[in-house]
């Protein structure tokens, strides 16, 4: 009856991990892009 | 903000809820069994992505009559978070496929058409890599949107055209399809909650594409200042 509980499991976990992966990528590269705006800013400012 | 953190905690309570529903409320299916419970996650993917590609094609063709940023940005958004979806459904299609089929793959109607809709849909995100000036990647990558999305409907309507491995629709399939009236209800908690998440992570990454255009304006500025002093300006934003 459980024999294919591990694809099930690993269909779940799949999907997720998708998910998350994407996130973090989004999430690193808002940082890089929030760090540059600060840079950039600073560039102006110093004239 | 408060009210990002309250749909954030909303979503994920419905994708807990979902998630709990699929594995134990749900009742088994009679020829699968567990391994059935797959397609809640599995469907789940492919409505997500079905919304997210649709809001492309709306962004596309917004584009293409207002020039309005906003719907170039809204485009590559939503098809990279539709191309993250596709890609769940192939996996847990793959992962499916296996104990069900005994395969992992095969070239059947609907897996094909849907393998082609992940691929056009790469060689969009790749399309808008290769060119710099920003009005004709919006421009060519709308025309080429609208082109990809047209094998979205074929997707569907492919186990309806051509009975091979893929099953017949259980939704909106004829006479001889249908659910358990709990598993609709399971599948449609399931497929609020991937649209839920899809609409969270696509928002992110519209803020993302708003900031990259942010840094493109103040380079802009310091391009300019450069020119007027004579200095080495800084180079255009990456867009990876």
């Amino acid at each position: 009856m459980m024999q294919n509980f591990h694809f099930l499991f690993a269909a779940w976990i799949a999907v997720w991990a998708v998910f998350f992966l994407y996130q973090m990528s989004i999430a690193s590269r808002a940082a890089r892009l929030r760090e540059e705006v600060e840079q950039l800013k600073q560039q102006i400012r110093e004239g | 903000m408060k009210a990002r953190i309250l749909i954030t905690m909303l979503t994920a309570a419905v994708v807990f809820f979902a998630g709990y529903a699929a594995l134990f409320i749900a009742p088994d299916e009679r020829t699968m069994h567990e391994i059935q419970r797959i397609f809640y996650f599995h469907l789940g993917c492919w409505t997500a992505m079905f919304t997210a590609l649709t809001i492309a094609f709306v962004a596309n063709i917004g584009w293409l009559v207002e020039h309005k940023p906003h719907w170039d940005w809204l485009s590559v958004s939503s098809v990279e978070v539709g191309v993250v979806c596709c890609t769940g459904g192939l996996i847990t299609g793959i992962l499916w496929g296996k104990p069900a089929w005994g395969i992992w793959w095969t070239w059947d109607a609907r897996l094909t058409t849907c393998f082609v809709l992940w691929l056009l849909y790469i060689s969009y995100l790749i399309l808008r890599g290769l060119i710099e000036e920003p009005g004709r990647r919006a421009t060519l990558s709308s025309v080429f949107g609208i082109f990809a999305f047209l094998d979205a409907p074929l997707v569907y309507v492919s186990n309806r055209l051509w009975r091979t491995q893929h099953p017949a629709p259980v939704l909106f399939g004829g006479p001889n399809s249908g659910l358990d009236p709990i598993m609709v209800k399971v599948l449609m908690i399931s497929m609020a909650a991937m649209v839920a998440v899809m609409v969270i992570v696509l928002a992110e990454r519209y803020r993302l594409e708003r900031l990259r255009h942010e840094v493109d304006e103040l380079r802009m500025v310091c391009q300019a200042r450069a020119a007027l002093s004579g200095d080495p300006a800084p180079s255009p934003a990456s867009r990876n």
